[in-house]
């Protein structure tokens, strides 16, 4: 047993109102510069839809993760055949790297105009304006929440691979303004415990730190290859195409290191956003992975260590995982959601990286297809307000398709929890539901009162210190910096060149 | 001495100490820049197109360059039956003109693309002017003066020699074609621009082959305690 730490993000998909204040903190903070104008390390989408960059689950087309082999090794999807030798034969163009059009082209709009244009019988327009080039665009045709509450037109949500394995009835909701259903997605790095992006570097400059599992990009060591761009099946490297660099998110760890939570969960308008600490068994990331499709998540949490387990301790302190960190990892709303309760899911196990960011799947409006005269199954008058999670709005199975790749036992199993946690609270404050009812769907799905009563007081109530349980780094002894140069980018963000090249480029 | 002299007798001493210094440097105090702005993510149709002809292209016949250089007699060893003769010169010649293809289409796109020459520095565009000056001038011996493996192996050769014993000898290479010593003297310049131009970036090449033999997954520590201070790594 090899004890590491992670720091893990949480996301309440019930409570994201798609506001992207999440979004906005994280460009506020690390990407308004030359070359980053396109990235959001953290971005959110609108689900069915196919998000930024442009159908980015669609593995076929970019061959993000990994892939089980025949003999039952994993193997990078990007290097069929020759494995490792594919890697020298792209190395001068990459067949499966998506292009700035795959996002979209950055933009400004000629504000000036606005002010100085001479008088004229019409009324001055501020024409977009590429960031890339300064020339005019004709028209802007993408953005990075294109298709954001369907972008007025049923295309993004129908070219949605999670809608595979809907009935033909279900997907035509989507068409049907009365009967649609839709929900936000907020995503940023998932730090994932077999990255991707780790394991396709020529360069050998990307890493899992092993302190925290915060995965990050060397800078000086980056040579430009690309290659985890296109490995990751999240698409969350990026490509700096003015420094030639790749940038990710980092999981704000000059915060983190100082117990203070990221940017984008600290912005979050609707609280949707847990941080905490998760302690896990290194040795086995590799077997985990491995596991067929429907036995992923349960093999991811078999992958979670109890932080309170004695032995567990042991090897976390043997490692060198000091004891603040262990005292978050007891309190870690993420190790409660993803194993404990058993509600929160990892997005897309299947593409087999281990993501370790966790969301509780949506209870969407109940009322599915309202009365009978419409082919409904629920009648709000006849039928009680706590209904069946199968005839929600959303298809179990397209959650399924999302969270456990395609287990619909488990979205059932959260969705069912949620409920009864909600029957508990509402039988507390109001007390129509009845306690015999309450009881018996508690039992049914697993959890005593106390656990009910803690997940409503997490996602619910939660404070601040419930919410982020981030342990502060010992930066006495750990740093991120070497010291002999902890002051050359003192007053910058980080990224970028330090100094000019010896005549000319900026690099 | 004389104008020859100078040229591929001192300038030869200088390129190379500029070079060798100046890419040391870069790579001490400025490794961030040790390698080439990639534009795949901006245009990448001529790219394809450009890429894939004008690398494999040029690195087969840089190392039929360097092996002629350090090993005539393989050269005359091989080159000994006609019939393998031809094959060489013939590939060659192919080769050249698949990098010539590709170069091409790298300037084509540079001019036209307006994405790519936001990302184009003048840097760039003098490594461009040295590489078509280059591949075309060897292009152009290959069809003006025959069999130019066997005369490189009995020219150029021993003049490198000389330089690599520090008593160059120009006399080997004085009475060569114009076209001739104009791509020796340009392959200096080429040698002299590394330090300053994405040049480098073939010097990076270490970087992928050591991938080839080291685990998928790194782990970094950052705990700055010496038990951890080498970069660990998991199976």
């Amino acid at each position: 047993m090899d004890v590491r730490a992670q720091l893990s993000m949480s996301f309440h998909l019930d409570k994201c109102i798609g506001c992207h204040t999440c979004s906005v903190s994280c460009k506020n903070v690390w990407t308004t510069r030359q070359g980053a104008e396109y990235m959001w390390w953290n971005n959110v989408e609108t689900k069915p839809g196919c998000g930024y960059p442009l159908a980015w689950e669609d593995q076929e087309r970019y061959r993000g993760g990994w892939e089980l082999t025949p003999g039952g090794s994993l193997r990078l999807k990007l290097l069929k055949g020759p494995g490792k030798l594919r890697t020298l034969a792209n190395i001068f163009f990459q067949p499966n790297l998506p292009t700035i059009d795959d996002y979209y082209e950055p933009f400004t709009f000629d504000y000036d105009n606005l002010f100085n244009a001479p008088a004229g019988d019409d009324q001055p327009v501020a024409r977009p304006k590429s960031l890339i080039t300064g020339e005019f665009m004709d028209k802007i045709t993408l953005g990075p929440n294109w298709d954001d509450d369907f972008g007025g037109s049923p295309l993004y949500g129908a070219n949605d691979p999670n809608l595979k394995g809907l009935s033909e009835s279900q997907k035509q909701m989507l068409t049907q303004f009365h009967k649609l259903f839709y929900f936000y997605f907020p995503r940023i790095c998932n730090h994932c415990g077999n990255p991707g992006c780790v394991a396709s570097c020529p360069s050998g400059a990307i890493y899992k730190r092993g302190e925290d599992g915060i995965v990050l990009i060397d800078q000086d060591t980056c040579r430009a290859w690309r290659f985890c761009v296109s490995a990751c099946p999240y698409k969350k490297p990026y490509f700096n195409w003015n420094t030639g660099k790749s940038e990710k998110c980092i999981f704000c760890y000059p915060r983190t290191e100082t117990g203070q939570a990221n940017a984008c969960a600290h912005a979050c308008t609707g609280r949707i956003r847990f941080v905490g600490v998760i302690l896990y068994d290194a040795d086995r990331i590799t077997d985990t992975a491995k596991n067929p499709d429907d036995r992923l998540v349960e093999a991811m949490r078999d992958l979670i260590l109890d932080p309170n387990d004695p032995q567990v301790i042991e090897g976390a302190i043997k490692n060198g995982v000091e004891e603040n960190w262990i005292k978050a990892a007891q309190d870690s709303p993420a190790y409660n959601l993803f194993k404990k309760w058993r509600i929160a899911l990892p997005h897309h196990p299947e593409f087999r990286t281990v993501p370790m960011n966790y969301y509780i799947p949506p209870l969407s409006p109940i009322l599915h297809q309202a009365k009978g005269d419409q082919g409904g199954t629920y009648d709000p008058e006849s039928m009680e307000f706590f209904n069946d999670v199968e005839m929600m709005r959303i298809p179990v199975k397209y959650l399924a398709n999302l969270l456990s790749a395609g287990n619909e036992s488990l979205v059932l199993e959260a969705l069912k929890k949620q409920m009864a946690v909600r029957m508990y609270v509402r039988q507390n404050r109001i007390g129509d539901v009845g306690d015999a009812k309450v009881k018996s769907a508690l039992r049914e799905v697993g959890l005593t009162e106390q656990d009910a009563a803690d997940i409503y007081r997490l996602v619910a109530l939660g404070t601040f210190k419930e919410r982020f349980a981030i342990p502060e780094t010992h930066r006495e002894i750990k740093s991120t910096l070497d010291p002999r140069k902890m002051y050359e980018k003192r007053g910058t963000i980080g990224f970028g060149t330090k100094k000019k090249e010896f005549i000319g480029r900026s690099w | 001495m004389g104008w020859n002299y100078f040229l591929y007798g001192i300038l030869p001493y200088v390129f190379c100490t500029v070079a060798i210094v100046g890419t040391i440097y870069r790579y001490v105090a400025n490794r961030y820049t040790w390698s080439s702005l990639s534009s795949e993510f901006l245009e990448n149709k001529v790219l394809f197109f450009g890429s894939f002809p004008w690398h494999f292209g040029i690195i087969l016949i840089l190392l039929a360059h360097i092996f002629i250089l350090f090993i005539p007699q393989g050269l005359f060893a091989w080159n000994s039956s006609p019939a393998r003769l031809y094959a060489l010169e013939i590939s060659g010649l192919a080769l050249g003109l698949l990098a010539l293809v590709g170069l091409v289409l790298f300037i084509y796109r540079r001019l036209t693309d307006s994405r790519v020459r936001a990302v184009t520095s003048s840097w760039d565009v003098l490594v461009l002017i040295v590489l078509i000056i280059q591949v075309v001038t060897g292009i152009g011996n290959a069809v003006l003066y025959k069999w130019g493996s066997n005369w490189m192996a009995a020219t150029a050769s021993p003049w490198f020699y000389s330089l690599l014993s520090f008593n160059p000898k120009v006399d080997y290479i004085a009475n060569l074609p114009l076209v001739t010593k104009i791509h020796i003297f340009n392959a200096l310049i080429f040698i002299l621009l590394i330090p300053f131009t994405r040049f480098v970036h073939f010097l990076a090449f270490i970087n992928p082959l050591k991938y080839m033999t080291r685990s998928y997954q790194l782990v970094r520590w950052y705990d700055r305690r010496p038990r951890t201070e080498a970069i660990r790594q998991y199976k």
